[in-house]
Protein backbone atom coordinates (compact mmCIF):
# COMPACT_ATOMS: atom_id res chain seq x y z
CA UNK A 1 0.00 0.00 0.00
CA UNK A 2 1.36 3.36 -1.02
CA UNK A 3 1.35 6.25 1.44
CA UNK A 4 -1.57 8.60 0.97
CA UNK A 5 0.53 11.42 -0.48
CA UNK A 6 1.82 9.15 -3.22
CA UNK A 7 -1.70 8.01 -4.05
CA UNK A 8 -2.73 11.65 -4.38
CA UNK A 9 0.22 12.21 -6.71
CA UNK A 10 -0.73 9.20 -8.80
CA UNK A 11 -4.36 10.31 -9.07
CA UNK A 12 -3.22 13.80 -10.08
CA UNK A 13 -1.01 12.36 -12.80
CA UNK A 14 -3.78 10.15 -14.15
CA UNK A 15 -6.23 13.07 -14.10
CA UNK A 16 -3.70 15.21 -15.95
CA UNK A 17 -3.36 12.45 -18.52
CA UNK A 18 -7.11 12.15 -19.02
CA UNK A 19 -7.61 15.91 -19.37
CA UNK A 20 -4.61 16.05 -21.67
CA UNK A 21 -6.11 13.45 -23.99
CA UNK A 22 -9.14 15.63 -24.57
CA UNK A 23 -7.37 18.99 -24.42
CA UNK A 24 -7.94 19.59 -28.13
CA UNK A 25 -11.51 20.39 -27.23
CA UNK A 26 -10.40 23.30 -25.02
CA UNK A 27 -10.18 26.72 -26.65
CA UNK A 28 -6.56 27.47 -27.63
CA UNK A 29 -6.33 30.73 -25.77
CA UNK A 30 -7.83 29.29 -22.61
CA UNK A 31 -5.56 26.26 -22.79
CA UNK A 32 -2.61 28.59 -23.12
CA UNK A 33 -3.63 30.44 -19.98
CA UNK A 34 -4.23 27.18 -18.12
CA UNK A 35 -0.81 25.83 -19.06
CA UNK A 36 0.66 29.18 -17.98
CA UNK A 37 -0.92 28.58 -14.61
CA UNK A 38 0.69 25.15 -14.40
CA UNK A 39 4.11 26.62 -15.13
CA UNK A 40 3.61 29.38 -12.60
CA UNK A 41 2.60 26.81 -9.99
CA UNK A 42 5.93 25.06 -10.49
CA UNK A 43 7.77 28.38 -10.22
CA UNK A 44 5.93 29.59 -7.13
CA UNK A 45 5.95 26.31 -5.24
CA UNK A 46 9.67 25.88 -5.84
CA UNK A 47 10.44 29.47 -4.84
CA UNK A 48 8.36 28.90 -1.73
CA UNK A 49 10.89 26.28 -0.63
CA UNK A 50 13.55 28.98 -0.60
CA UNK A 51 11.68 32.14 0.37
CA UNK A 52 8.93 30.59 2.44
CA UNK A 53 10.07 27.48 4.22
CA UNK A 54 13.76 28.22 4.54
CA UNK A 55 13.36 31.95 5.09
CA UNK A 56 15.89 33.07 2.51
CA UNK A 57 15.14 35.70 -0.08
CA UNK A 58 15.82 34.91 -3.70
CA UNK A 59 15.08 37.45 -6.41
CA UNK A 60 16.45 35.45 -9.30
CA UNK A 61 13.95 32.73 -10.00
CA UNK A 62 13.34 33.96 -13.56
CA UNK A 63 17.07 33.56 -14.14
CA UNK A 64 16.92 29.86 -13.33
CA UNK A 65 13.84 29.57 -15.47
CA UNK A 66 15.84 31.10 -18.32
CA UNK A 67 18.67 28.63 -17.82
CA UNK A 68 16.22 25.72 -17.96
CA UNK A 69 14.41 27.15 -20.95
CA UNK A 70 17.58 27.67 -22.93
CA UNK A 71 19.09 24.34 -21.93
CA UNK A 72 15.93 22.49 -22.98
CA UNK A 73 15.61 24.61 -26.12
CA UNK A 74 19.19 23.85 -27.06
CA UNK A 75 18.38 20.14 -27.05
CA UNK A 76 15.23 20.27 -29.15
CA UNK A 77 15.89 23.29 -31.34
CA UNK A 78 19.46 24.49 -30.96
CA UNK A 79 22.68 22.56 -31.59
CA UNK A 80 21.35 19.54 -29.68
CA UNK A 81 18.67 19.00 -32.28
CA UNK A 82 21.03 16.88 -34.37
CA UNK A 83 21.37 14.42 -31.55
CA UNK A 84 17.69 14.70 -30.75
CA UNK A 85 16.69 13.75 -34.30
CA UNK A 86 19.34 11.09 -34.67
CA UNK A 87 18.10 9.21 -31.62
CA UNK A 88 15.05 8.22 -33.60
CA UNK A 89 12.92 8.11 -30.47
CA UNK A 90 9.62 9.91 -30.45
CA UNK A 91 9.78 13.48 -29.18
CA UNK A 92 7.05 12.77 -26.67
CA UNK A 93 9.28 10.14 -25.12
CA UNK A 94 12.36 12.33 -25.08
CA UNK A 95 10.64 15.43 -23.76
CA UNK A 96 10.77 14.48 -20.06
CA UNK A 97 14.51 13.95 -20.39
CA UNK A 98 14.83 17.32 -22.08
CA UNK A 99 12.96 18.92 -19.18
CA UNK A 100 15.11 17.06 -16.68
CA UNK A 101 18.26 18.25 -18.44
CA UNK A 102 16.96 21.81 -18.22
CA UNK A 103 16.25 21.39 -14.52
CA UNK A 104 19.65 19.86 -13.90
CA UNK A 105 21.44 22.70 -15.70
CA UNK A 106 19.51 25.23 -13.63
CA UNK A 107 20.38 23.30 -10.46
CA UNK A 108 24.10 23.35 -11.29
CA UNK A 109 23.95 27.07 -11.97
CA UNK A 110 21.96 27.43 -8.73
CA UNK A 111 24.71 25.70 -6.81
CA UNK A 112 27.33 28.02 -8.31
CA UNK A 113 25.27 31.11 -7.52
CA UNK A 114 23.95 30.02 -4.14
CA UNK A 115 26.91 28.33 -2.49
CA UNK A 116 29.06 31.42 -1.92
CA UNK A 117 26.27 33.70 -0.75
CA UNK A 118 24.40 31.14 1.37
CA UNK A 119 27.50 30.68 3.51
CA UNK A 120 26.85 34.13 4.88
CA UNK A 121 24.03 35.09 7.16
CA UNK A 122 21.95 38.06 6.16
CA UNK A 123 20.46 39.43 3.00
CA UNK A 124 23.32 38.67 0.65
CA UNK A 125 21.25 36.16 -1.28
CA UNK A 126 18.76 38.82 -2.38
CA UNK A 127 21.56 40.98 -3.76
CA UNK A 128 23.41 38.13 -5.42
CA UNK A 129 20.31 36.62 -7.04
CA UNK A 130 19.20 40.05 -8.19
CA UNK A 131 22.57 40.45 -9.90
CA UNK A 132 22.43 36.91 -11.25
CA UNK A 133 19.07 37.57 -12.93
CA UNK A 134 20.54 40.52 -14.80
CA UNK A 135 23.83 38.82 -15.62
CA UNK A 136 22.23 35.71 -17.08
CA UNK A 137 20.15 37.95 -19.32
CA UNK A 138 23.24 39.76 -20.61
CA UNK A 139 25.09 36.49 -21.11
CA UNK A 140 22.23 34.99 -23.12
CA UNK A 141 21.94 38.16 -25.20
CA UNK A 142 25.54 37.71 -26.23
CA UNK A 143 25.56 34.05 -27.14
CA UNK A 144 25.01 34.06 -30.87
CA UNK A 145 24.25 30.35 -31.31
CA UNK A 146 21.41 30.71 -28.80
CA UNK A 147 19.93 33.48 -30.88
CA UNK A 148 21.42 36.42 -29.00
CA UNK A 149 18.95 39.10 -28.06
CA UNK A 150 16.65 38.00 -30.89
CA UNK A 151 16.01 34.85 -28.92
CA UNK A 152 15.42 31.26 -29.93
CA UNK A 153 12.59 30.65 -32.36
CA UNK A 154 10.81 27.65 -33.78
CA UNK A 155 10.81 25.60 -30.61
CA UNK A 156 8.45 22.65 -31.10
CA UNK A 157 5.35 22.68 -28.91
CA UNK A 158 5.84 19.58 -26.83
CA UNK A 159 4.32 21.06 -23.70
CA UNK A 160 1.02 19.28 -23.32
CA UNK A 161 -1.43 19.51 -20.49
CA UNK A 162 -0.07 16.25 -19.13
CA UNK A 163 3.59 17.29 -18.99
CA UNK A 164 2.72 20.67 -17.59
CA UNK A 165 0.43 19.57 -14.79
CA UNK A 166 2.27 16.30 -14.32
CA UNK A 167 5.38 18.33 -13.59
CA UNK A 168 3.36 20.68 -11.37
CA UNK A 169 2.00 17.71 -9.40
CA UNK A 170 5.49 16.27 -9.01
CA UNK A 171 6.79 19.66 -7.87
CA UNK A 172 4.09 20.02 -5.24
CA UNK A 173 4.63 16.45 -4.11
CA UNK A 174 8.41 16.91 -3.91
CA UNK A 175 8.07 20.18 -2.00
CA UNK A 176 5.55 18.64 0.34
CA UNK A 177 7.62 15.53 0.97
CA UNK A 178 10.76 17.57 1.49
CA UNK A 179 9.17 19.92 3.98
CA UNK A 180 7.68 17.05 5.96
CA UNK A 181 10.92 15.13 6.17
CA UNK A 182 13.74 15.48 8.67
CA UNK A 183 15.38 17.70 6.11
CA UNK A 184 12.29 19.92 6.12
CA UNK A 185 12.44 20.34 9.86
CA UNK A 186 15.93 21.65 9.23
CA UNK A 187 14.55 24.15 6.69
CA UNK A 188 11.97 25.40 9.17
CA UNK A 189 14.58 25.67 11.90
CA UNK A 190 16.84 27.73 9.65
CA UNK A 191 13.93 30.01 8.81
CA UNK A 192 13.01 30.34 12.46
CA UNK A 193 16.41 31.06 13.93
CA UNK A 194 19.62 30.47 12.10
CA UNK A 195 21.91 30.92 15.10
CA UNK A 196 19.91 28.52 17.23
CA UNK A 197 19.81 26.03 14.37
CA UNK A 198 23.57 26.25 14.08
CA UNK A 199 23.92 25.75 17.81
CA UNK A 200 21.76 22.62 17.53
CA UNK A 201 24.29 21.06 15.24
CA UNK A 202 22.57 21.86 11.96
CA UNK A 203 24.85 22.73 9.12
CA UNK A 204 22.66 25.66 8.15
CA UNK A 205 24.61 26.39 4.98
CA UNK A 206 23.87 22.89 3.76
CA UNK A 207 20.13 23.22 4.34
CA UNK A 208 19.98 26.58 2.65
CA UNK A 209 21.87 25.22 -0.35
CA UNK A 210 19.66 22.13 -0.61
CA UNK A 211 16.52 24.29 -0.60
CA UNK A 212 18.01 26.76 -3.05
CA UNK A 213 19.29 24.19 -5.53
CA UNK A 214 16.03 22.22 -5.40
CA UNK A 215 14.16 25.45 -6.08
CA UNK A 216 16.44 26.24 -9.02
CA UNK A 217 15.96 22.73 -10.40
CA UNK A 218 12.20 23.07 -10.59
CA UNK A 219 12.47 26.60 -11.98
CA UNK A 220 14.57 25.05 -14.75
CA UNK A 221 11.84 22.49 -15.42
CA UNK A 222 9.32 25.32 -15.61
CA UNK A 223 11.61 27.07 -18.08
CA UNK A 224 11.73 24.03 -20.34
CA UNK A 225 7.94 23.76 -20.27
CA UNK A 226 7.61 27.45 -21.00
CA UNK A 227 9.94 27.28 -24.00
CA UNK A 228 8.03 24.37 -25.50
CA UNK A 229 4.72 26.05 -24.83
CA UNK A 230 5.44 29.45 -26.36
CA UNK A 231 7.69 28.18 -29.14
CA UNK A 232 9.84 31.24 -28.72
CA UNK A 233 12.11 32.48 -25.94
CA UNK A 234 14.23 35.58 -25.59
CA UNK A 235 16.44 36.81 -22.75
CA UNK A 236 14.15 39.79 -22.16
CA UNK A 237 11.29 37.44 -21.28
CA UNK A 238 13.10 36.32 -18.13
CA UNK A 239 13.67 39.70 -16.58
CA UNK A 240 13.40 41.12 -13.11
CA UNK A 241 9.66 41.64 -13.55
CA UNK A 242 9.15 37.91 -14.01
CA UNK A 243 11.12 37.20 -10.81
CA UNK A 244 9.07 39.73 -8.92
CA UNK A 245 5.88 38.22 -10.28
CA UNK A 246 6.84 34.87 -8.75
CA UNK A 247 7.84 36.50 -5.46
CA UNK A 248 4.45 38.23 -5.33
CA UNK A 249 2.70 34.90 -5.85
CA UNK A 250 4.60 33.37 -2.95
CA UNK A 251 3.94 36.30 -0.64
CA UNK A 252 0.31 36.56 -1.65
CA UNK A 253 -0.16 32.87 -1.05
CA UNK A 254 1.39 33.15 2.38
CA UNK A 255 5.03 32.20 2.58
CA UNK A 256 5.54 28.65 3.62
CA UNK A 257 2.11 27.37 2.58
CA UNK A 258 1.52 25.11 -0.38
CA UNK A 259 -2.22 25.47 -0.97
CA UNK A 260 -2.29 29.24 -0.54
CA UNK A 261 0.48 29.61 -3.08
CA UNK A 262 -1.36 27.53 -5.66
CA UNK A 263 -4.50 29.64 -5.20
CA UNK A 264 -2.46 32.84 -5.49
CA UNK A 265 -0.90 31.60 -8.72
CA UNK A 266 -4.27 30.91 -10.30
CA UNK A 267 -5.61 34.27 -9.23
CA UNK A 268 -2.59 36.29 -10.29
CA UNK A 269 -2.13 34.53 -13.61
CA UNK A 270 -5.75 35.23 -14.52
CA UNK A 271 -5.50 38.78 -13.19
CA UNK A 272 -2.36 39.46 -15.20
CA UNK A 273 -4.11 38.15 -18.32
CA UNK A 274 -6.97 40.57 -17.66
CA UNK A 275 -4.49 43.40 -17.11
CA UNK A 276 -2.71 42.73 -20.38
CA UNK A 277 -4.48 45.70 -21.99
CA UNK A 278 -2.78 48.02 -19.53
CA UNK A 279 0.64 46.99 -20.84
CA UNK A 280 3.42 48.48 -18.78
CA UNK A 281 1.04 49.69 -16.11
CA UNK A 282 0.56 46.09 -15.11
CA UNK A 283 3.65 46.29 -12.97
CA UNK A 284 2.25 49.30 -11.15
CA UNK A 285 -0.79 47.28 -10.18
CA UNK A 286 1.45 44.45 -9.10
CA UNK A 287 3.62 46.70 -6.96
CA UNK A 288 0.63 48.40 -5.41
CA UNK A 289 -0.83 45.01 -4.61
CA UNK A 290 2.39 43.90 -2.98
CA UNK A 291 2.69 47.01 -0.82
CA UNK A 292 -0.93 46.85 0.21
CA UNK A 293 -0.53 43.23 1.15
CA UNK A 294 2.60 43.79 3.22
CA UNK A 295 0.77 46.46 5.16
CA UNK A 296 -2.51 44.70 5.72
CA UNK A 297 -1.82 41.00 5.65
CA UNK A 298 1.84 40.22 6.21
CA UNK A 299 0.88 36.58 6.72
CA UNK A 300 -0.45 36.32 3.16
CA UNK A 301 -3.85 36.58 1.60
CA UNK A 302 -4.88 32.97 1.67
CA UNK A 303 -3.95 31.91 5.15
CA UNK A 304 -7.18 31.08 6.82
CA UNK A 305 -5.42 29.11 9.51
CA UNK A 306 -1.96 29.07 11.02
CA UNK A 307 0.71 27.39 8.94
CA UNK A 308 0.91 24.55 11.34
CA UNK A 309 -1.65 23.47 13.81
CA UNK A 310 -0.97 24.28 17.41
CA UNK A 311 -2.88 22.55 20.12
CA UNK A 312 -3.56 24.93 22.92
CA UNK A 313 -4.24 24.09 26.51
CA UNK B 1 37.90 19.43 28.60
CA UNK B 2 37.80 22.99 27.24
CA UNK B 3 40.88 25.12 27.18
CA UNK B 4 41.23 28.49 25.55
CA UNK B 5 44.51 30.32 25.15
CA UNK B 6 45.00 34.00 24.35
CA UNK B 7 41.67 34.22 22.64
CA UNK B 8 40.86 37.46 20.88
CA UNK B 9 37.44 37.95 19.34
CA UNK B 10 36.23 41.05 17.54
CA UNK B 11 32.98 42.14 15.94
CA UNK B 12 34.20 44.36 13.14
CA UNK B 13 36.20 47.11 14.76
CA UNK B 14 34.98 46.31 18.28
CA UNK B 15 37.24 43.94 20.15
CA UNK B 16 35.04 41.98 22.56
CA UNK B 17 37.69 39.68 24.04
CA UNK B 18 41.34 40.56 24.60
CA UNK B 19 43.60 37.52 24.80
CA UNK B 20 41.64 35.66 27.41
CA UNK B 21 42.62 32.21 28.67
CA UNK B 22 40.54 29.81 30.68
CA UNK B 23 40.19 26.13 31.39
CA UNK B 24 37.23 23.93 32.19
CA UNK B 25 38.17 20.47 33.41
CA UNK B 26 36.05 17.42 32.76
CA UNK B 27 33.31 17.05 35.37
CA UNK B 28 33.53 20.64 36.55
CA UNK B 29 30.96 23.38 36.74
CA UNK B 30 32.71 26.64 35.96
CA UNK B 31 31.03 30.01 36.11
CA UNK B 32 31.85 33.09 34.09
CA UNK B 33 30.71 36.25 35.80
CA UNK B 34 30.89 39.82 34.61
CA UNK B 35 28.83 42.89 33.89
CA UNK B 36 26.82 43.60 30.77
CA UNK B 37 28.90 43.59 27.65
CA UNK B 38 31.89 42.04 29.40
CA UNK B 39 32.13 39.39 26.71
CA UNK B 40 30.63 36.36 28.45
CA UNK B 41 28.30 35.37 25.63
CA UNK B 42 31.05 36.07 23.15
CA UNK B 43 33.29 33.60 24.97
CA UNK B 44 30.66 30.89 24.73
CA UNK B 45 29.97 31.66 21.08
CA UNK B 46 33.64 31.38 20.26
CA UNK B 47 33.97 28.03 22.04
CA UNK B 48 30.92 26.56 20.31
CA UNK B 49 32.10 27.73 16.91
CA UNK B 50 29.33 30.25 16.27
CA UNK B 51 31.92 32.96 15.75
CA UNK B 52 35.49 32.74 14.55
CA UNK B 53 38.12 34.15 16.85
CA UNK B 54 40.56 36.68 15.48
CA UNK B 55 43.47 34.98 17.18
CA UNK B 56 44.22 32.49 19.90
CA UNK B 57 43.48 28.85 20.32
CA UNK B 58 40.53 26.75 21.49
CA UNK B 59 41.12 23.18 22.59
CA UNK B 60 38.31 20.71 23.15
CA UNK B 61 39.01 17.25 24.52
CA UNK B 62 42.65 17.68 23.76
CA UNK B 63 42.31 18.67 20.11
CA UNK B 64 42.56 22.07 18.52
CA UNK B 65 39.06 23.10 17.41
CA UNK B 66 39.75 26.74 16.55
CA UNK B 67 37.61 27.62 13.54
CA UNK B 68 35.69 24.34 13.56
CA UNK B 69 32.04 25.13 12.75
CA UNK B 70 29.35 24.69 15.40
CA UNK B 71 27.61 21.73 13.80
CA UNK B 72 30.77 19.65 13.92
CA UNK B 73 31.33 20.43 17.57
CA UNK B 74 27.80 19.38 18.46
CA UNK B 75 28.60 16.02 16.92
CA UNK B 76 31.59 15.82 19.26
CA UNK B 77 29.47 16.37 22.34
CA UNK B 78 29.67 20.12 22.82
CA UNK B 79 26.29 21.76 23.22
CA UNK B 80 25.53 25.45 23.49
CA UNK B 81 22.33 26.76 25.00
CA UNK B 82 22.38 30.32 23.68
CA UNK B 83 21.38 33.48 25.51
CA UNK B 84 17.85 34.76 25.02
CA UNK B 85 16.45 31.25 24.66
CA UNK B 86 16.26 31.24 20.87
CA UNK B 87 13.72 28.46 20.67
CA UNK B 88 12.18 27.77 17.27
CA UNK B 89 8.98 29.71 17.81
CA UNK B 90 7.05 28.21 14.89
CA UNK B 91 7.84 24.63 15.79
CA UNK B 92 6.22 22.59 18.52
CA UNK B 93 7.94 21.72 21.78
CA UNK B 94 8.36 18.17 20.54
CA UNK B 95 9.90 19.31 17.25
CA UNK B 96 12.23 21.68 19.06
CA UNK B 97 13.46 18.85 21.23
CA UNK B 98 13.90 16.53 18.28
CA UNK B 99 15.94 19.19 16.50
CA UNK B 100 18.24 19.11 19.50
CA UNK B 101 18.91 15.47 18.67
CA UNK B 102 19.29 16.23 14.99
CA UNK B 103 22.57 14.40 14.62
CA UNK B 104 21.32 11.34 16.46
CA UNK B 105 20.10 8.76 13.95
CA UNK B 106 19.14 6.08 16.46
CA UNK B 107 15.42 6.48 17.12
CA UNK B 108 15.52 4.49 20.32
CA UNK B 109 18.14 6.76 21.83
CA UNK B 110 16.20 9.84 20.76
CA UNK B 111 13.11 8.45 22.51
CA UNK B 112 15.14 7.70 25.64
CA UNK B 113 16.65 11.14 25.69
CA UNK B 114 13.23 12.70 25.11
CA UNK B 115 11.91 10.78 28.11
CA UNK B 116 14.85 11.91 30.16
CA UNK B 117 14.51 15.64 29.47
CA UNK B 118 10.76 15.50 29.91
CA UNK B 119 11.14 13.98 33.36
CA UNK B 120 13.69 16.67 34.08
CA UNK B 121 11.20 19.35 33.07
CA UNK B 122 7.70 17.93 33.64
CA UNK B 123 6.10 21.21 32.61
CA UNK B 124 7.28 20.58 29.08
CA UNK B 125 5.79 17.11 28.92
CA UNK B 126 2.32 18.60 29.26
CA UNK B 127 3.01 20.88 26.32
CA UNK B 128 4.75 18.78 23.69
CA UNK B 129 2.36 19.75 20.90
CA UNK B 130 2.25 23.45 21.76
CA UNK B 131 4.13 25.90 19.54
CA UNK B 132 7.30 26.99 21.32
CA UNK B 133 6.56 30.64 20.60
CA UNK B 134 3.45 30.42 22.78
CA UNK B 135 5.28 29.08 25.83
CA UNK B 136 5.88 31.38 28.77
CA UNK B 137 9.34 32.85 29.15
CA UNK B 138 10.34 30.37 31.83
CA UNK B 139 8.98 27.45 29.86
CA UNK B 140 10.93 28.59 26.82
CA UNK B 141 14.07 28.65 28.91
CA UNK B 142 13.41 25.11 30.10
CA UNK B 143 12.85 24.11 26.51
CA UNK B 144 16.12 25.70 25.45
CA UNK B 145 18.01 23.80 28.12
CA UNK B 146 16.17 20.56 27.41
CA UNK B 147 16.87 20.97 23.71
CA UNK B 148 20.55 21.51 24.37
CA UNK B 149 20.57 18.27 26.37
CA UNK B 150 18.95 16.30 23.57
CA UNK B 151 22.24 15.99 21.74
CA UNK B 152 23.58 14.09 24.77
CA UNK B 153 26.44 16.48 25.32
CA UNK B 154 29.54 15.83 27.36
CA UNK B 155 30.05 19.54 27.75
CA UNK B 156 27.29 22.13 28.05
CA UNK B 157 27.70 25.86 27.54
CA UNK B 158 24.85 27.52 29.34
CA UNK B 159 24.18 31.22 28.79
CA UNK B 160 22.07 32.91 31.47
CA UNK B 161 19.59 30.15 32.22
CA UNK B 162 17.88 32.26 34.89
CA UNK B 163 17.15 35.23 32.64
CA UNK B 164 13.58 36.44 33.18
CA UNK B 165 12.56 33.51 35.32
CA UNK B 166 10.73 33.47 38.62
CA UNK B 167 13.09 32.86 41.58
CA UNK B 168 11.44 29.62 42.56
CA UNK B 169 11.88 28.23 39.07
CA UNK B 170 15.48 29.41 38.92
CA UNK B 171 16.13 27.32 41.97
CA UNK B 172 14.62 24.28 40.31
CA UNK B 173 16.57 24.81 37.09
CA UNK B 174 19.80 25.14 39.03
CA UNK B 175 18.99 21.97 40.94
CA UNK B 176 18.66 20.19 37.63
CA UNK B 177 21.96 21.59 36.43
CA UNK B 178 23.71 20.28 39.53
CA UNK B 179 21.97 16.93 39.14
CA UNK B 180 23.18 16.63 35.55
CA UNK B 181 26.68 17.37 36.66
CA UNK B 182 26.57 14.83 39.49
CA UNK B 183 24.74 11.98 37.78
CA UNK B 184 25.99 12.27 34.23
CA UNK B 185 29.32 13.86 34.87
CA UNK B 186 28.27 16.65 32.51
CA UNK B 187 30.88 19.37 32.28
CA UNK B 188 29.27 22.80 32.43
CA UNK B 189 30.47 26.28 31.59
CA UNK B 190 27.88 28.60 33.03
CA UNK B 191 27.30 32.28 32.37
CA UNK B 192 25.05 33.88 34.90
CA UNK B 193 24.02 37.34 36.07
CA UNK B 194 22.90 35.84 39.33
CA UNK B 195 26.50 35.33 40.43
CA UNK B 196 25.61 34.34 43.95
CA UNK B 197 23.55 31.39 42.89
CA UNK B 198 25.96 30.42 40.13
CA UNK B 199 28.99 30.38 42.41
CA UNK B 200 27.04 28.36 44.93
CA UNK B 201 26.81 25.43 42.56
CA UNK B 202 30.17 25.91 40.79
CA UNK B 203 33.58 24.48 41.44
CA UNK B 204 35.46 27.44 40.04
CA UNK B 205 34.79 30.80 38.50
CA UNK B 206 36.29 33.48 36.28
CA UNK B 207 35.53 37.17 36.42
CA UNK B 208 35.42 38.92 33.06
CA UNK B 209 35.58 42.67 32.74
CA UNK B 210 35.46 44.51 29.40
CA UNK B 211 36.88 41.59 27.53
CA UNK B 212 39.61 40.64 29.98
CA UNK B 213 39.77 38.04 32.72
CA UNK B 214 40.64 39.90 35.87
CA UNK B 215 40.21 37.14 38.42
CA UNK B 216 39.91 33.40 38.66
CA UNK B 217 39.58 31.21 41.72
CA UNK B 218 37.64 28.49 43.45
CA UNK B 219 33.99 29.38 43.75
CA UNK B 220 34.09 29.66 47.52
CA UNK B 221 37.10 31.95 47.39
CA UNK B 222 35.41 34.20 44.83
CA UNK B 223 32.33 34.41 46.98
CA UNK B 224 34.33 35.63 49.92
CA UNK B 225 36.46 38.01 47.86
CA UNK B 226 35.46 41.55 48.92
CA UNK B 227 35.93 43.01 45.42
CA UNK B 228 33.72 40.37 43.88
CA UNK B 229 31.20 40.79 46.65
CA UNK B 230 31.00 44.48 46.04
CA UNK B 231 30.86 44.33 42.26
CA UNK B 232 28.81 41.22 41.56
CA UNK B 233 27.24 39.80 44.67
CA UNK B 234 25.49 42.94 45.77
CA UNK B 235 27.04 42.82 49.22
N1 LIG C 1 26.97 40.80 16.85
C1 LIG C 1 27.66 41.78 17.43
N2 LIG C 1 28.11 42.83 16.69
C2 LIG C 1 28.82 43.83 17.26
N3 LIG C 1 29.15 43.87 18.55
C3 LIG C 1 28.74 42.86 19.34
C4 LIG C 1 27.97 41.77 18.82
N4 LIG C 1 27.70 40.93 19.84
C5 LIG C 1 28.26 41.47 20.93
N5 LIG C 1 28.90 42.63 20.65
C6 LIG C 1 29.64 43.47 21.59
O1 LIG C 1 30.64 42.69 22.21
C7 LIG C 1 30.73 42.99 23.58
C8 LIG C 1 30.54 41.74 24.41
O2 LIG C 1 29.22 41.27 24.22
P1 LIG C 1 28.65 39.96 24.92
O3 LIG C 1 27.35 39.66 24.32
O4 LIG C 1 29.68 38.91 24.87
O5 LIG C 1 28.47 40.47 26.42
P2 LIG C 1 27.93 39.71 27.69
O6 LIG C 1 29.03 39.67 28.67
O7 LIG C 1 27.31 38.43 27.30
O8 LIG C 1 26.82 40.73 28.19
P3 LIG C 1 25.37 40.46 28.82
O9 LIG C 1 25.58 40.15 30.25
O10 LIG C 1 24.68 41.78 28.69
O11 LIG C 1 24.73 39.38 28.05
C9 LIG C 1 29.67 44.06 23.84
O12 LIG C 1 30.32 45.29 23.86
C10 LIG C 1 28.73 43.96 22.68
O13 LIG C 1 28.18 45.20 22.38
MG1 LIG D 1 25.44 37.72 27.25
Amino acid sequence: MLPRSQIVLLISLITAGIISASSSRIDDYILDVILGIGINIILAVSLNLINGFTGQFSLGHAGFMAVGAYAAGTLTTGPGKVWFDASGASPALLFPFVLFAGGLTAAVVGLAVGAPSLRLKGDYLAIVTLGFGEIIKVILQNIEWLGGSRGMVGIPSYTSFFWCFGAAAVTIYAAWALVNSTLGRGFLAVADDEIAAEAMGLNTTRYKIIAFVTGAFFAGIAGGLYAHLKGYISPAGFDFNKSIEIVVMVILGGMGRHVGVVIAVVLLTVLSEKLRDFGDKRMIVYSALLILLMLTRPQGLFTWKPARKAITG
Amino acid sequence: MVEIRNLTVAYGAVTALHKISLTVNAGEIVTLIGGNGAGKSTTLRAISGLIRPRSGKIMYQGTDVTGVPAHELVARGLSHCPEGRLVFANLTVDENLRLGAYLQRDRKRIAEELDFVLTLFPRLSERTTQLAGTLSGGEQQMLAIARALMSQPRCLLLDEPSLGIAPLLVKSIFDQIVALNRTRGLTILLVEQNANLALEISHRGYVLETGRIILSDHAAALRSNPDVQEAYLGA
